[in-house]
């Protein structure tokens, strides 16, 4: 029930408050993202209405009735360097921590789709994530773990097809059903072209591989993840949290869009859309975020797409908190960092998160920075008592203002993409590129003239010269072992088979209207690379480059 | 001369701008950083070349002399950097071009930082490091005549 | 590299030469004289090819896929890739060169990005130097790119031997660049995104506009293309192509190019005696004098002209 205060008693308070001393450090009182604070929220801030609640339409309080009463968020950290060896040793070591799924981080060349032989990835092998090259390092990667038990999560967009195809290839020799299959699948393309630019082909190929994975897996992969529409990269290349949101659903939208002009129905293919979000440091702006992504989802497919499967209007998410927001400076504090925003991700109702490693600035991840990392989520879920209520905050006049201004900033973005003629053309035109190099040059500014502080990096920066960490470091022979390995599995293979694999998925490459999932398989099978499948798409679609908005 | 003609003589001929070739070496897309590294070094005079994603040290140095630019600015964030920075620095020593600064943005380590200067690399600069501080160690570098 | 090695490395073929040459220019600096005068092909002038039109038309794609086709026929090409907004404190970001990477490394191909800062006068003087320069150098082929937003594709125009002016369908472009005048300047249209729905259409405005214009010698060609699939490049070469042929029958290529002499002789008497005018107002307390007594300045720049007499010309530029 809300508690009204008398106008007398709201006033007393105003009088109150411009009577007392204000602080003088001029820092500033808006949210991180410029948003401004009001002093105090009462109930006449949020919007009147009936009272919302969890697990009802539109989700602002969450997708289920019961919350984390019912089922705890899974904790999936993000893991991946070296080779398949390395990596498959770290997911048998978190597996026995107490982690509950996986999600494989790839390495450079393997994200650009190109072999750890060719000449650029020199370098850059097992530096970011694991290097794959073919089903063999698959095959390695995730020897002696049951795919049909675990849920995996896949980090790879330009490629996702090729890496799907590797991974339902080593869980059919583990004789394992593509419908037992549990796992995400990142495949956002649209984002890469917004924010991360792990692109290779121009936009509107790149779209159809999207559908085509999205029409495969609905049938053959049912409960597979098809798309992990994120928001993550938009936030971490500088946007605000509104654009973060708002751009993330526009890119959701434009999926849904494609996926429609193919023909497919919205209920066959909405439910195994999921999202992903970066739990910054500003903790209730991200909470409002959250509350209002699901709000905005809900209303969407079922005003606009006309939805009628429940799940097709529940938007699922996973977070990560914000790498971005991690000091060099004093790097132990970024565990402190993070716990805030592994808390914000809870209170706003997350299904999975990733909680980053307080070294992550500096390089990898060493075994016991990873384990702080799912330790500080494991202090949220069993000792803070934060899950023991669902959605704690709803009420909260502040958080509920917060998310009702989220919405409305994100429906605003909606209405300026539209005029661009939708998500693609804005992105040609450079319009959300050119929003988010704004923002984060406002953001650098704004530390520059101190009017935001960061702990230990233009505050409080005493004791930063003690910093004395360890750093986990790939040894260089690990680069060469991984080029002569692909280079044995080409060696190794049925050459004609692996030939007339890569001669198929080009032709169908070139017929618009061919599913090329199938033909990707059939590749993978045979041993192809990942160089030789993406090459020989990038032989019919092209390569983009894109045009620079600073 | 006299200070008085001095001025009148940089009204005529304006002071070479500092060149600054901008590049995303290695294969990760991020570009955050030299987007607002960008920014600000132009807002403090300095004349930007900025080559955009996936240069090859090649393609950098091509570009650095193709521009006349003085100085060579990499940002890179996939941990390649013991790799392809010195590779900067070598290709510039093949094509005789030593007097192009370099410096590098992006998650390096202390003792990597360390070991690139000795091959090279004039500065480093890590995540979180102020914006001044760069102008400044440009300004440093190329006073103004 | 140090000043004095310039001659001999521009003489030599080196690239570093060639592009402090170009720095020398954009700094006005007098002595680039003595370099020109002392190279064999000092005189030499490449074909020069301006390219404008409204940001987002996909110039500097469509410049790409050209040079690729000149480079197919063996030719030299350099680009000027000149940006006419100099925002804040002299600063500039050059992007252009980010269209043209797959020519990055060709030794065929140079490419230069030029901010308009300090430029007295625009853009013109200096870039007609350069284009000297590139001629001197060997190039064969010089393609100037601008945005087409103020007065700077009016400079293009006055230098290039063929100006393309890019459009895009759907923009209301047409309608923009009859108001800034940008009709007038184009020797060939190039309608790109031609598989754009409403290329047709925009081809047709122009159609419609040019024959409202006075009737010229040459009719401007509109071209289609899709410069991102390569699609009409090939025909916006060869309209190229039949623009210089008609530029040579009918003797307007030998009189642009004596126009063009004069101009650039009359800018170079023009900043030589600015200089020397900031000179004697600064230093010559006779001159400053009278100004400051007439509070009028034309007896003031009469003296000024008077006393120069035969010193107009720069010490560095002197024989």
């Amino acid at each position: 029930m809300k508690v009204r205060y008398a106008k007398e008693t709201f006033a007393e308070w105003q009088r109150q408050f411009e009577a007392a001393p204000k602080r003088s450090d001029g820092v500033s009182a808006t949210t991180v993202s410029g948003a401004e604070i009001e002093p105090l929220y009462t109930s006449a801030s949020p919007a009147d209405g009936p009272e919302e609640l969890p697990g009802e339409f539109p989700y602002t309080r969450g997708i289920h009735a019961a919350g984390y009463r019912g089922r705890l968020w899974t904790m999936r950290q993000f893991a991946g360097f070296a080779t398949a060896a390395e990596t498959n040793r770290r997911y048998n070591y978190l597996l026995e921590n107490g982690q509950t799924g996986l999600s494989v981080a790839f390495d450079m060349p393997t994200l650009m789709g190109q072999d750890s032989d060719a000449p650029t990835s020199r370098g850059e092998i097992g530096h970011c994530g694991v290097a794959i090259d073919s089903l063999d390092d698959m095959e390695t990667l995730f020897r002696g773990i049951p795919l049909a038990q675990v849920s995996t999560s896949m980090t790879i967009n330009s490629p996702a097809a090729v890496l799907l195809c590797m991974y339902l290839a080593v869980a059919e020799k583990q004789g394992a059903s593509m419908k037992q299959l549990n796992g995400t699948l990142q495949n956002d393309i649209l984002k890469e072209f917004i924010a991360q630019k792990e692109f290779i082909f121009p936009p509107e190929p790149s779209m159809r591989l999207v559908v085509d994975s999205i029409e495969y897996c609905a049938k053959e992969v049912p409960r597979w993840n098809t798309v992990s529409i994120s928001g993550y990269h938009i936030r971490e290349a500088g946007s605000t949290a509104a654009q973060e949101l708002a751009f993330t659903l526009a890119d959701g939208f434009a999926y849904v869009d494609a996926c429609l002009e193919r023909g497919l129905k919205i209920d066959d293919f909405a439910p195994r859309l999921a999202y992903f979000f970066d739990a910054h440091i500003d903790f209730f702006e991200e909470i409002a975020k959250f509350r209002a992504a699901r709000r905005i989802w809900a209303r969407h497919l079922r005003d606009r797409y006309g939805a009628q499967d429940e799940r097709s209007l529940k938007l699922r998410f996973h977070t990560q908190t914000a790498g971005v927001s991690l000091t060099a400076q004093q790097p132990e504090l970024n565990v402190a960092r993070t716990a805030i925003e592994a808390l914000s991700a809870v209170l706003g109702g997350t299904q999975s998160l990733h909680t980053n490693a307080m070294d992550e600035v500096l390089g990898l991840p060493t075994d016991k920075s990873a384990r702080i990392a799912l330790r500080t989520q494991q202090m949220l879920a069993f000792e803070s008592g934060v899950a023991n209520t669902v959605d704690p905050l709803g009420g909260s006049y502040f958080v509920e203002a917060l998310t009702d201004r989220m919405e409305a900033e994100a429906e605003a973005y909606f209405e300026r993409i539209d005029a661009y003629g939708g998500v693609i053309p804005a992105i040609e035109a450079g319009f959300m590129q050119k929003e988010i190099a704004d923002a984060a040059f406002r953001h650098q500014q704004e530390l520059e003239t101190r009017q935001r502080l960061i702990v230990g990096v233009n505050e409080f920066t005493a004791g930063n010269e003690e910093d004395e960490i360890e750093i986990l470091r790939i040894p260089p022979r690990l680069e060469q072992e991984q080029v002569e390995r692909v280079r044995e599995v080409r060696r190794r293979r049925d050459q004609a088979r692996a030939a007339k694999a890569v001669t198929e998925l080009r032709k169908a490459a070139a017929s618009p209207s061919e599913n090329l999932m199938p033909y990707i398989l059939d590749a993978v099978r045979a041993y192809c690379t990942e160089g030789e499948i993406m090459g020989a798409m990038v032989d019919v679609f092209g390569l983009y480059t894109e045009k620079a908005v600073i | 001369m006299s200070e008085v003609a001095a001025a009148g003589a940089q009204v005529e001929e304006p002071a070479r701008p500092v060149r600054i070739v901008l590049a995303k070496v290695g294969l990760d897309g991020h570009d955050r950083g030299v987007k607002v590294v960008a920014r600000a070094l132009r807002d403090a005079g300095f004349e930007i070349i900025y080559t955009g994603l996936r240069q090859t040290p090649q393609m950098v140095v091509e570009a650095a002399l193709q521009e006349d630019a003085q100085v060579i600015g990499l940002s890179l964030h996939s941990g390649a950097h013991m790799t392809l920075f010195p590779a900067v620095v070598e290709e510039l020593r093949r094509r005789r071009a030593e007097d192009i600064v370099v410096f590098g943005g992006g998650i390096v380590p202390e003792d990597d930082i360390v070991e690139l200067k000795k091959q090279g690399v004039a500065e480093i600069f890590t995540p979180g490091a102020p914006l001044q501080s760069i102008i400044d160690w440009l300004r440093n570098r190329f006073p103004a005549r | 590299m140090p000043e004095r090695n310039l001659l001999a490395e521009f003489k030599a073929g080196n690239i570093r030469g060639l592009a402090r040459a170009i720095s020398l220019v954009e700094q006005r600096d007098p002595s680039v004289r003595h370099l020109l005068e002392g190279l064999a092909n000092g005189a030499r002038r490449p074909r020069v090819l301006g390219f404008t039109g409204a940001p987002g038309t996909g110039k500097s794609t469509l410049v790409d896929a050209l040079v690729s086709n000149l480079r197919e026929s063996e030719l030299r090409v350099a680009v000027l890739a000149v940006d006419p907004n100099s925002p804040y404190s002299g600063g500039a970001i050059l992007g252009d060169r980010i269209r043209m990477q797959r020519h990055a490394l060709d030794p065929g191909v140079y490419i230069r990005s030029m901010g308009a800062r300090g430029h007295l006068g625009g853009l013109s003087v200096a870039t007609r130097e350069a284009v000297r320069l590139l001629g001197a150098f060997g190039f064969d082929e010089v393609i100037l790119e601008t945005v087409g937003v103020g007065q700077s594709e009016l400079e293009v125009a006055a230098i290039a031997d063929t100006t393309l002016v890019v459009l895009t369908p759907g923009l209301g472009d047409g309608v923009q660049m009859i108001k800034a005048g940008i009709m007038e300047i184009a020797d060939v249209f190039v309608v790109n995104k031609a598989d754009l729905p409403g290329a047709q259409k925009t081809m047709q405005e122009i159609r419609s506009m040019l024959s409202m214009g006075p009737k010229l010698s040459w009719r401007a060609p509109i071209v289609g293309a899709s410069a991102i699939k390569g699609e009409g490049v090939d025909e916006v070469l060869a309209a190229v192509e039949r623009h210089r042929a008609h530029l040579e029958a009918s003797g307007e290529a030998a009189e642009r190019a004596e126009a063009r002499l004069k101009d650039e002789a009359a800018d170079l008497v023009a900043e030589w005696a600015r200089a020397q005018a900031r000179r004697l107002l600064d230093q010559d307390e006779a001159v400053a004098g009278r100004l400051r007594r007439d509070r009028i300045p034309y007896a003031a720049a009469e003296e000024i002209l008077t006393r120069a007499g035969g010193r107009l010309v720069p010490e560095a530029a002197r024989t």
